[in-house]
């Protein structure tokens, strides 16, 4: 079974004048089908204003349907009685970390999720000491939020959800305000919780490379899926994805450049040890030249 | 005509438990007209350093002179300074506030004390170096993609006539055709108008393809100062300070290694297409 299901999800937002008259609507999800298995990683890409976010926000049912219909984990989202349970189970982390950090202290920030779902007093510190350390946090457990750097700040927000034990985390651009190693950093924790304790990942990004090791790509556009595919069958369509404002790794796209002008390359290279091996293959090859290949 | 910083120090709440020295000897020389990407991890001091170039944080010790001026003396108007050394923060469509586009980027110049032509001027003029399709002028801001927000905001601050414009981080949350469509935009109003550009970023490709010199912060103190092309040659320092080289850098020093004569200076997909290609046909692996 499907850990995330949706059927023909659709959300309208009216936008109304200053008098709250209706002016309009927007739509921002338009029939959007998802199919997400139980530790699956799951990219979703598109450009701003694309539907992402908004679908995100279904997701934990910020937001609820206005057509169609969410399953998250078996349960129909536009329950009332599973709102908390698939809250519980969906943890979000958002792109700011200064809107989702709280407590003066980073560990009682940490344990403030726990300690509002009634779990035990001891139980709390060990998801703690375990979140943390698993973001690589842990020695900074004392110190004030407001003194971390934007990367700190948004392992500690990550912390924060994963001290819940959810099933499922949906990160909403975690590292756009990231650096390099920050960036590396954060990626690397959600992929080791998606490893090593099975936890479904979405991850919502508009860094290509941080989608080459994903499962699954779905690509968003004007509110509808668009594209859907693993990693190497999105990014051998250069061109698509250009349309829709997005691009491919460097790597990918210098590989799709040198495939034009007529080298024997693979489409859909991911990572540069792909196209390392490839060219030093092609590079090395004896008597393969294009005369000979025509004479023989 | 420039900013030169004379062994700048600052301290982030002296004598208290968290007292950390955010800038450590800062000197450098920024010339007008140069387009620079300055460059470093999170916590480098990048977002001090920027703030000590309009006079928002005050060093704790060294100076800081302004076109010949120390704009520490007691009778320098740092309101005037910032009125010529323009600072894009981050996220700068979060501070929109006006009804429309128009009176958001007429609020700088109206602070200046302009007469309301010329305010109006500037902000007509503003808006067309940004790109921002004149549909949108009388709109309310914050019906906007991410893209046309931004550009509203810097704007906003291109109104005051800024000799100096500094970006914190341009392109954050901005899809890869915004990001490269801001990026175009600041490189063109940096030929156009000659102001001198500061880009602070994260993004070695983002400032690769176009800046002229590039200052890499660590820790506080500044770690290198050079073209793009010197400073990627160093890619394993880059690594060990949080950094990285464009991805390009290390598949052709890769190369190199492996016996394929490419360009290991090569910074951009195209540099590397050519120097690849150029490789190959060399060695009759190619035919033309």
């Amino acid at each position: 079974m499907n850990f995330i299901e949706a059927r023909k999800l659709v959300h309208e937002y009216f936008r109304r004048d200053e008098e709250g008259n209706v002016e309009g609507i927007t739509t921002a999800l338009d029939q959007v089908d998802l199919g997400i298995k139980p530790g699956e990683f799951v990219a979703v890409l598109g450009h701003n204003g694309s539907g992402k976010s908004t679908l995100a926000k279904h997701l934990n049912v910020l937001l609820r349907a206005s057509g169609g219909t969410l399953w998250v984990d078996g349960k129909d989202t536009l329950d009332e009685n599973y709102l908390w349970d698939i809250r519980q189970n969906t943890g979000m982390v958002f792109q700011n970390p200064d809107n989702q950090i709280i407590a003066g202290v980073v560990e009682e920030d940490v344990a403030f999720g726990p300690e509002n779902i009634g779990i035990p007093t001891d139980e709390i510190w060990e998801r703690v000491e375990r979140s943390l350390k698993s973001v690589g946090m842990l020695q900074y457990r004392g110190h004030s939020p407001n003194k971390l750097s934007g990367g700190q700040k948004q392992r500690v927000a990550i912390a924060g959800v994963m001290a819940m034990e959810p099933k499922c985390i949906v990160l909403d651009e975690p590292t756009a305000m990231l650096d390099p190693s920050g960036r590396k950093e954060v990626l690397d924790a959600v992929e080791a919780l998606n490893r090593e304790k099975g936890v479904t990942v979405i991850l919502i990004t508009h860094y290509m490379e941080e989608v080459t090791g994903a499962d699954k790509v779905y690509v968003m556009d004007h509110g509808r899926v668009v594209m859907q595919g693993t990693p190497r069958q999105i990014f051998s369509r250069v061109e698509e994805l250009k349309s829709y404002r997005l691009d491919v790794p460097q790597v990918t796209l210098l590989a799709h450049g040198l495939k034009k002008a007529g080298l024997d390359i693979p489409a859909g290279i991911l990572t540069r040890q792909e196209l390392s091996e490839v060219l030093c293959r092609l590079y090395g090859e004896e008597g393969k030249n294009p005369e000979d290949t025509l004479t023989g | 005509m420039s900013m030169i910083l004379d062994k700048v120090n600052y301290i982030y709440s002296a004598q208290t438990a968290y007292e950390k020295q955010a800038l450590k000897n800062i000197n450098l020389k920024i010339a007008d007209g140069e387009f620079i990407g300055l460059i470093g991890h999170t916590g480098s001091g990048k977002s001090t350093l920027i703030q000590h170039l309009n006079g928002l944080l005050k060093a704790t010790s060294g100076g800081i002179y302004y076109n010949g001026r120390d704009i520490y003396e007691e009778d320098y108007s740092l309101k005037e300074l910032r009125g010529k050394v323009g600072l894009v923060f981050q996220y700068p469509e979060h501070q929109l506030f006006e009804s429309t586009v128009f009176a958001d980027v007429c609020f700088g110049p109206k602070n200046l004390g302009l007469p309301r032509k010329e305010t109006e001027l500037r902000a007509f003029a503003a808006l067309r170096s940004v790109g921002l399709s004149e549909e949108y002028w009388y709109q309310p801001p914050f019906e906007m993609s991410g893209g046309q927000k931004r550009r509203a905001a810097i704007a906003g601050v291109l109104a005051m006539k800024p000799d100096m414009l500094i970006l914190d981080e341009p392109t954050a949350g901005l899809d890869p055709k915004g990001r490269d469509e801001i990026l175009g935009q600041v490189a063109a109003m940096h030929r156009e108008l000659s102001i001198t550009v500061l880009l602070v970023s994260h993004s070695m490709e983002d400032v690769a393809d176009y800046v002229g010199r590039i200052i890499v912060m660590d820790q506080g103190s500044i770690l290198m100062d050079g073209a793009p092309k010197e400073i990627f040659q160093r890619y394993q320092e880059l690594e060990e300070v949080g950094l990285a080289a464009p991805q390009v850098t290390y598949l052709m020093h890769g190369l190199r290694e492996n016996g394929i004569p490419v360009d290991t200076g090569a910074t951009t997909v195209e540099e590397a297409r050519e120097s690849i290609l150029q490789a190959f046909t060399k060695a009759g692996k190619l035919r033309q």
